[in-house]
């Protein structure tokens, strides 16, 4: 799906109406309106997911899956509907195959610890992409570290684009597992996992997505992805952080032991050994954030009810409009393709660095990212050690847009122009 | 793209702090970098970086006796990692390894507030880095050159020169 063709157009966003829903929005940072343009790092709360949280701890809480009274059977019936929330929304089969997690970060660590041990040899092979965040790097490189298996990793193209040829050549008999991201978290581009997946199951092997970046902006089917795993996390996508969550096919759920030991994840435990819960509590040791849970499956409900369709096409038109305009600036040079991507506008402005753009930029109230992204990898492949990024979400508009615009003129003033990029 | 296009009030006025933190002359330092390049017959050399934001600065010296006879760096980074690496080494040349430690001692004082600091001639170019003590995320941009004198010459104390390969990090 790209951001460019907008079938059947959606009614617009009432962005004003929006922004109210967000009460952090309304606010001065060093005097000037706060523009926030830091959501791919961690999007913004409404008022109703606050209000979740803070409901559940005034009402509801105890803790799930232990007590009969009145409040350990509201605070359970609460984090399970949080669940089975989550599972109609991604278009999961059962809410069993929804793991409840701290991130996207542990979600694939989750499958790397449990899944891989038992399932590779030395020799077999992880295939992933140069385009990965850390959190779908690190935890296969320590597995590999851990069972002699390779990693491959399939080639960006210069226009910032998955080369997918790349990928089908990689992928062989020992291929065992395929992990990739659904959209970048640097360069913004939407790749076809759902290809990516039919290629991983011709050749026998597992599919793992990171959703961290595509579940807070596209409508997400895992049946029809066709995926095995799928991982994301709340705080991206209106929800509190510490919360995550990790789909999985039930039948890979059960055959993988659990990842932690604890409370919550047995059903029956003696001195010499234990047995373990079904899925998904096996995978939960200890008390869980059971308040997190509850306000992800509010942040959901909030999404949906606003449209995932509509959010997509109001940060499809503003991601237009600011590759337009950042365009126009001398010297400015946007990472990424044009079309098929999301709002995430990772760019480089002369020989400005990055952390001074996000300092001047600061002080004008304007918030961005500066750095690697979690992406080193590929910020190498760039041939950058940092960008500014800049990313959009349901609640951001065009004058924020040209505020950005405005913000960097005023640090090409202050650095007395702009020169020339280093190159790495 | 002319400023009629755009209907967000432009307010370019630039905010007193910023001005104080990009003084010309560390945009200098930063576009016009001193002593940048490698330094042939150095004796000691060091690379370190700051995970967070990728700055990578490489500190090479030359050193007879106690005295340090050159100083020259490589590095990619901001203007404020740059430029206070480049300052550095024009301050660094001529120094024992006890008055190198003093100086970066000093600038680390500076960085942390000590505004009587911004007044002491010793620091040179340096003290126009006082503005960044205000800026408490950029601080660690500016003392990653000290940090690599630091490495080189604070370990073992500024009693001897170290192994001529430097501790690489």
């Amino acid at each position: 799906m790209t951001t460019t063709d907008v079938a059947a157009s959606p009614a617009p966003l009432d962005v004003g109406r929006i922004r109210e829903d967000f009460p952090i929005l309304n606010q001065r940072v060093h005097g000037r309106p706060l523009v926030y343009l830091d959501s791919a790092a961690s999007s913004q709360k409404p008022e109703r997911v606050i209000e979740a949280v803070s409901r559940y701890y005034r009402h509801d809480h105890a803790n799930v899956h232990r007590g009969v009274h009145a409040l350990s059977v509201r605070a359970t019936d609460a984090y399970e509907e949080a669940r089975a929330t989550v599972a109609a929304h991604i278009g999961a089969g059962d809410a069993s195959e929804v793991v409840f997690v701290r991130g996207t970060t542990e979600a694939i660590n989750l499958v790397a610890s449990a899944w891989g041990p038992s399932a590779l040899s030395e020799g077999d092979e992880i295939l992933l992409t140069k385009m990965e965040h850390h959190s779908n790097l690190v935890p296969w490189q320590l597995l590999a570290d851990r069972t002699g298996a390779i990693l491959r990793f399939a080639d960006v193209t210069p226009e910032g684009e998955l080369d997918l040829e790349d990928l089908e050549r990689l992928l062989g008999p020992r291929t065992r597992m395929v992990a990739v991201t659904h959209v970048s978290n640097t360069l913004g581009v939407v790749n076809p996992v759902e290809r990516i997946a039919g290629l991983s199951h011709d050749v026998g092997a597992l599919c793992l997505v990171d959703g961290a970046q595509a579940a807070p902006h596209l409508p997400i089917d895992v049946e029809e992805l066709g995926c095995d795993f799928y991982a994301f996390s709340g705080h991206k996508m209106c929800g509190p952080t510490g919360i995550g969550v990790l789909w999985g096919r039930t039948e890979l759920l059960a055959a993988m032991p659990p990842y932690q030991g604890g409370g919550e994840m047995i059903a029956s435990v003696r001195l010499e050994g234990s047995t373990w819960a079904a899925v998904p509590h096996k995978f939960e040791a200890g008390t869980p954030h059971i308040a997190g849970a509850v306000g992800l499956g509010e942040a959901i409900r909030y999404l949906d009810d606003v449209g995932l369709d509509r959010i997509h096409a109001h940060e499809a038109s503003l991601t237009t409009y600011a590759i337009e305009r950042l365009d126009a600036i001398d010297g400015l040079r946007i990472y990424g393709p044009r079309h098929g991507r999301t709002g995430v506008l990772s760019f480089e402005y002369g020989d400005i660095h990055a952390h001074d753009l996000a300092t001047i930029l600061d002080h004008q109230g304007i918030a961005i990212r500066a750095g690697h992204h979690c992406n080193q990898p590929l910020m190498e492949h760039l041939g950058v050690t940092a960008t500014a990024r800049a990313s959009l979400y349901l609640y951001n508009t065009r004058d924020e847009i040209d505020a950005l615009i405005d913000g960097l003129r005023v640090a090409a003033e202050m650095f007395g122009g702009v020169g020339d990029a280093p190159r790495a | 793209m002319s400023d009629s296009e755009s209907k967000h009030a432009p307010n370019r006025a630039i905010p007193e702090s910023l001005s104080s933190l990009y003084q010309e002359v560390i945009l200098d330092h930063y576009r016009r970098p001193r002593n940048k390049g490698p330094l042939e017959g150095a004796t000691h050399s060091i690379t370190m970086n700051n995970p967070l934001c990728g700055d990578v600065i490489e500190l090479q010296l030359e050193v007879s006796g106690d005295r340090i006879d050159r100083a020259r760096f490589e590095g990619r980074g901001c203007s404020i990692s740059q430029a206070a690496a480049s300052m550095m080494t024009r301050e660094l040349e001529g120094r024992s390894l006890d008055e190198a430690l003093e100086l970066a001692g000093k600038f680390t004082q500076l960085m942390h507030g000590e505004r009587g600091l911004s007044e002491d001639a010793d620091l040179g170019d340096l003290r126009a880095l006082a503005g960044v003590a205000r800026f408490p995320v950029r601080i660690k941009c500016a003392l990653l050159g000290f940090n690599c004198l630091e490495e080189l010459l604070g370990a073992e104390g500024a009693a001897g020169p170290r192994d001529p390969a430097g501790g690489g990090a």
